[in-house]
């Protein structure tokens, strides 16, 4: 494209299918305590 | 739903439902900035005379381009997640525990939100009989879920080394047996660290994080001793050697920041200079009118100064921040996306009474009170309020672009500015929008360095 560089493609989307193992961490143990992002933490699912 | 933002001199589209994220140049930026999805087969005669810099062959160039991100579900994307049944969690297991060790410290920080230390309920430290039993309850609550996360908090847990060191061998003692694996984190002042904890520290917590606000002046101001001296010179050599002795394993040196030095760059640059590789700075919080908390009036600084911030991490690698740490193909799932941090169901707080809250942040607040270790009580009622808690039961969240990213924000820093967990923080969701656009438009600094 000459317009348009992607940087990630539709990977949420992907991941809906199997996602939700629960085995991940708990967003506000890392480092917070106070304010959340979600989106930096590690997927842990050995089976995606 | 498509945000446009532009930052770093980089020019932006979030396709929020399928998590895709495109660099666009002037004219699809700005036909962008203008469209209304989804977009059709024609570039429409109206946004063509909007923007007269452009040749018609220019603007259906970049049209046809968009069109055909549309074509792959990398652009204006339906949402195909909100399923009730997906994203609450009811009767979730609980996986997580915050475990006030100690409700005393030996620091008086002025900002401090559990009132230095013993969150107004009394100085105490936790005994052993307690962790155990609060061992035992996240075991038995945390149903097929492996991984156990238990975080030593205060107050400053250095001062309940004993009941910490007894908690980390028991539950080790039990976790092949139980299908569990144990991940502890310590959340330490530093005042206390000797070589003995440093090196106890390394070998058995999985995470630790050290409280250091920065340049000397800016951490003396706030983090003092009872007496009303500073702590930077103690702890400062002692968080040193605990990270260089550290090897790979994480932590993380972290900072508040308040309405005082609201230039936070240079502390987090500071820090770096220290030699901490991972490092978080968050806002204060407080309720309106609190002197340190940083609020709507502080936002237009606080922006530029994450954009600082992000510009100076553009061409360095020797530290990370956290809130710039998002992964955008390997993060987590959107089905964790949806539920946020957990607060009250798969993670709680335990007081050094074995009271159990829903974090550590609610502590203190006898109405949030879910149950106790002792009796194994559990008030599934208040846990299912905060089980139903998601992005799109949040009031403003589901309109939102970043719902993805932060997952619905911090239910605590809600009660204390809005006086609801639901509604959220209006600051505290511009400061994480404004980071969220600063972390994704470093990861198109860092494509285009590996181009």
């Amino acid at each position: 494209m000459k317009h348009i560089k992607t940087l990630n493609g539709p990977t949420l989307k992907k991941s809906a299918a199997k996602g939700g193992c629960g085995e991940c961490q708990t967003s506000c143990q890392s480092a917070c305590k106070t304010s959340c992002t979600v989106a930096n933490q590690k997927c842990e699912n050995k089976n995606k | 739903m498509v945000h446009t933002f532009s930052a770093l001199g980089y020019q932006i589209a979030v396709d929020v439902n399928s998590g895709a994220v495109h660099l666009l140049d002037d004219a699809s930026f700005r036909i962008l900035g203008l469209a209304e999805g989804p977009l059709g087969e024609a570039l429409p005669e109206s946004l063509r005379r909007a923007l007269p810099d452009y040749t018609r062959e220019e603007l259906e160039e970049a049209w046809r381009e968009l069109l055909e991100l549309q074509g792959k579900g990398e652009l204006f994307s339906s949402d195909d997640y909100v399923d009730p049944n997906r994203s609450v969690p009811r009767g979730a297991p609980v996986k997580a525990l915050c475990l006030h060790v100690s409700h005393d410290c030996n620091l008086r920080c002025r900002y401090c939100f559990a009132a230095t230390g013993d969150f107004g309920t009394g100085r105490k430290i936790m005994d052993f009989e307690t962790a155990k039993k609060a061992i035992d309850f996240v075991v038995r609550k945390s149903g097929a879920r492996r991984n156990i996360e238990v975080d030593f908090f205060g107050g400053e847990p250095l001062m309940a080394m004993d009941t910490v060191r007894k908690t980390v061998e028991y539950a080790r003692s039990i976790e092949k047996e139980a299908g569990k694996n144990f991940r502890f984190t310590i959340t330490t002042n530093g005042m206390l660290l000797s070589d003995e904890t440093i090196e106890y520290i390394n070998r058995e917590m999985d995470n630790v994080v050290l409280s250091l606000d920065g340049r000397r002046e800016i951490h003396d101001a706030m983090r003092i001793t009872p007496g009303g001296k500073g702590s930077y010179d103690v702890i400062v050599p002692r968080f040193q050697k605990l990270v260089k002795s550290r090897g790979d394993k994480d932590y993380y040196a972290r900072g508040t920041f308040t309405a005082r030095n609201l230039d936070f760059t240079q502390d987090v640059l500071h820090m770096a200079e220290l030699g901490f590789e991972s490092i978080s700075v968050e806002p204060a919080t407080g309720p309106k009118g609190d002197p340190f908390a940083v609020g709507s009036a502080e936002l237009p600084r606080v922006f530029e100064e994450y954009e600082r911030l992000a510009e100076e991490m553009k061409d360095r690698e020797d530290f990370r921040f956290f809130h710039f740490n998002v992964d955008l193909s390997q993060g987590p799932c959107v089905i964790k996306r949806l539920r946020g941090c957990g607060a009250g169901c798969e993670y709680v707080a335990v007081t050094p009474e074995g009271d159990i809250y829903p974090c550590h942040q609610f502590v203190g607040k006898p109405e949030y009170r879910l149950g106790s270790v002792h009796d194994g009580s559990f008030d599934m009622g208040i846990s299912d309020v905060f089980a139903g808690l998601n992005i799109y039961t949040r009031e403003d969240c589901r309109d939102c672009w970043a719902k993805f990213y932060c997952s619905g924000g911090c239910s605590a820093g809600n009660l204390l500015v809005t006086g609801d967990i639901r509604k959220p923080n209006s600051a505290a969701c511009e400061m994480e929008r404004k980071r969220l656009e600063c972390a994704i438009a470093l990861r198109a600094a860092e494509s285009e360095r590996e181009d």
